[in-house]
């Protein structure tokens, strides 16, 4: 289902050339609302170095069709619930990433504090000892990385030292706390988690039923929302975008929901882990665009000074971007402990990390600070899932898939870089 | 015109360490008036409106409201006495389109956090228009893309949103081309149409002779004098930047001590 976030830009972006033909469109009262119009700026929008999530969507495609090509089971049901059920906690600690990255600040910790909170978790839950209901254990887990955010955010701005070197000790640290905890509490190294709950994280899927509940529900809540959103701006004489747009776009999402579901269900189904990927996707969303908090977060990612001036409490919201972060993190560790049933002495370890930092920039999320969106968490970790998950099948050694991986993050932050020259550049008029 | 100021400041100093940035500094602007403030570097302007501003407090000296002492110690207090400032670098978010950017700090929201984006759209293309900005495309583009007068117009606009009643610009033509500066003084002409007090900043005497109604020169960090426009000459103000008489020589502060005189020598130029 998760899906149908990034679907739902390839609609757009795929709608241009066929909306683009038929201009006999009946013209809305004002011009400015029509959709030639709109679909004109969206244009010089993506000319002045605006591409949004185009790029992305586009290399999605090429990479679906390469694997494919190469492999006959990358297409198949199993593998699809797989890529699925991998991608969601990378996803979400992505979307704390992304959080830090708008600020033009880097959390290097989120590996090993996601594996703070799966072995807290663990530790809490061994049967009789102190056996906590999965609740708590949960709970207190995703307290202690947001606490650790909340130290590391600290530090940052009341010391004023880099995040760059107080999250690099973090990473050290953290890391050094998972050992301790993992050797302390087994001899073999493993914790194993018998909670069916915290099991089911990861491996219980939604039924059939409930997998088409999700997608009618989020088709129906988009369209919902699109549609005040532009009868408001209408109202108020502002441009807004036009129905047969939003018509095409709702109806785009519906397509590829479907999709997603049918496929999904042909196999076990939607992942419980997949649903709380969206649910997360759209609340974080909804916090970086809607909200004032968000606002201030761009602020300050693209002009601290001016954040300031304006009387936001600049520290008060990097503070709270790393507690995002960490919690995140946490969140993710969890769902990572969930997916192996167990945490062990190298969590958080391998390449989490730079996946997760990866797959933020390559989703679109600006290094620089100030651009970027939640979903470019989704998009991001879908290419390097992907990418990992086609390779494997295709029995590469991981030299080649880090290779790749990296070439794939390099042209990445190439056309960030070059995109924002063009932005500053260029400028529209 | 108005014979009280709307804002004042009476005999205000400030000191950075060793440093006398500030010597019993007179200031006044009039509702509907432009007073432009005129001094070569390290006269003391930014001083004077930073401590106006609220990001410097000043050592002593007093800042009065209509007459009424007020008490400003950071930039909220400025802004809650109806002081704006929009500075040489205008303070804005390149990656935020321009309602973002007008409302600032201060966003509109439903539900007590929701921002409600079209009121606040709808409120930018009101202000924008009442100040005969018309230059901009789209209110929702970024600021990345606008040139330096449609910055300008943006940072003013922003200043004027919130009932201010003093708006104070610093060096707003300073990186502008011909036809930029010209929209840009229009629109200078224009805040006073709306009773507002204007202080300008300048290097530029064309500028200040355009728009200004009165000049306060600061030389040194004292004053040296206040000139009506319309009676003097680019030639005096510039003799009075450059050469203006001081009360109090530089380099001989402890000598001097506080007691010197306490008016500049030259405010008989003033009216």
């Amino acid at each position: 289902m998760s899906t149908g976030q990034e679907t739902e830009i390839a609609a757009v972006s795929a709608a241009v050339p066929e909306e683009a033909l038929p201009a006999g469109q009946p013209a809305e009262d004002a011009p400015i609302n029509s959709v030639a119009e709109y679909l004109r700026r969206w244009w010089q929008r993506v000319r002045a170095g605006d591409l949004g999530s185009l790029p992305i969507v586009l290399g999605l495609v090429v990479i679906v069709l390469v694997f494919g090509s190469l492999d006959d089971t990358f297409y198949t049901e199993r593998n699809f619930t797989n890529l699925l059920v991998q991608m969601a906690p990378f996803a979400t600690i992505a979307i704390g990433v992304v959080f830090v990255l708008l600020l033009g600040e880097i959390d290097l910790s989120v590996a090993y504090v996601s594996a703070v909170g799966g072995v807290t978790m663990t530790l809490l839950l061994r049967p009789g000892d102190p056996g906590w209901p999965w609740w708590a254990a949960v709970a207190v887990a995703l307290v202690a990385t947001t606490a650790i955010g909340l130290l590391q955010g600290l530090v940052v701005t009341k010391a004023g030292v880099p995040s760059f070197v107080v999250t690099l000790a973090g990473l050290l640290i953290w890391n050094g706390v998972v050992l301790l905890l993992t050797t302390r509490y087994s001899t073999s190294g493993t914790i194993r988690i018998q909670d069916p709950t915290v099991r089911g994280i990861a491996n219980n899927f939604l039924g059939d039923f409930w997998g088409w509940v999700v997608g009618v529900v989020s088709v129906v809540g988009y369209a919902i929302s699109q549609i005040r959103t532009s009868r408001t701006r209408r109202a108020r004489g502002l441009d807004a975008k036009p129905l047969p747009i939003i018509a095409f776009q709702v109806i785009g999402l519906a397509v590829v929901a479907a999709a997603v579901i049918s496929f999904a269900n042909r196999d076990r189904g939607i992942p419980i882990s997949s649903l709380m990927l969206l649910v997360l996707l759209v609340f974080w969303t909804f916090v970086a665009s809607r909200l004032r908090f968000g606002r201030h977060v761009y602020a300050v990612g693209g002009n601290a000074e001016a954040a300031r001036r304006a009387g936001i409490n600049v520290d008060r919201i990097r503070i709270f971007v790393f507690m995002i972060s960490g919690f995140m993190a946490g969140l993710g560790g969890v769902m990572f402990a969930s997916r192996l049933r167990s945490v062990a002495t190298n969590t958080g370890g391998g390449n989490l990390l730079l996946s997760v930092i990866a797959a933020a920039v390559i989703g679109g999320t600006s290094l620089f600070g100030g651009t970027g969106r939640v979903v470019s968490a989704l998009l991001g970790t879908l290419v390097i899932a992907s990418i990992a998950n086609g390779m494997g099948l295709l029995n590469l050694e991981q030299a080649v898939q880090f290779i790749i991986t990296g070439l794939v993050l390099l042209a990445a932050v190439l056309l960030d870089a070059v995109s924002k020259h063009r932005r500053a550049g260029l400028g529209l008029t | 015109m108005a014979d009280q100021p709307l804002l004042a400041c009476r005999a205000v100093s400030k000191a950075f360490g060793a440093v006398q940035a500030l010597h019993r500094v007179d200031f006044e602007v009039r509702a509907g008036e432009v007073m432009a403030l005129a001094g070569d570097n390290g006269a003391g302007k930014s001083t004077l409106i930073k401590g106006i501003a609220g990001i410097y407090t000043f050592d002593e000296g007093q800042i009065l409201m209509e007459g009424r002492p007020i008490h400003i110690h950071s930039p909220r207090d400025s802004a809650a006495a109806g002081i704006e400032v929009v500075y040489q670098d205008l303070a804005l978010a390149d990656n935020l389109d321009v309602v973002a950017n007008m409302f600032l700090g201060r966003e509109k929201t439903r539900l007590g956090r929701v921002l409600d984006e079209s009121s606040m759209e709808h409120e930018t293309q009101q202000t924008l228009e009442s100040l005969s900005v018309t230059t901009l495309r789209s209110v929702r583009q970024t600021v990345t893309g606008l040139s330096g007068g449609q910055r300008q117009a943006v940072a003013v606009a922003k200043s004027v949103m919130w009932n201010s009643r003093v708006v104070i610009l610093d060096e707003p033509t300073a990186a502008l081309g011909v036809a930029q500066t010209r929209q840009v003084l229009d629109l200078v002409r224009r805040l006073t149409e709306r009773d507002l007090a204007v202080v300008l900043i300048s290097h530029n005497l064309h500028d200040i002779f355009e728009v200004a109604d009165r000049i306060t020169v600061l030389r040194l960090g004292q004053n040296v004098g206040v000139f009506q426009t319309a009676q003097t000459t680019q030639q005096e103000v510039v003799q009075a930047i450059a050469a203006g008489t001081l009360s109090r020589v530089p380099g001989m502060v402890d000598a001097d001590g506080p007691d010197d005189a306490t008016e500049p020598t030259q405010t008989g130029a003033t009216e």
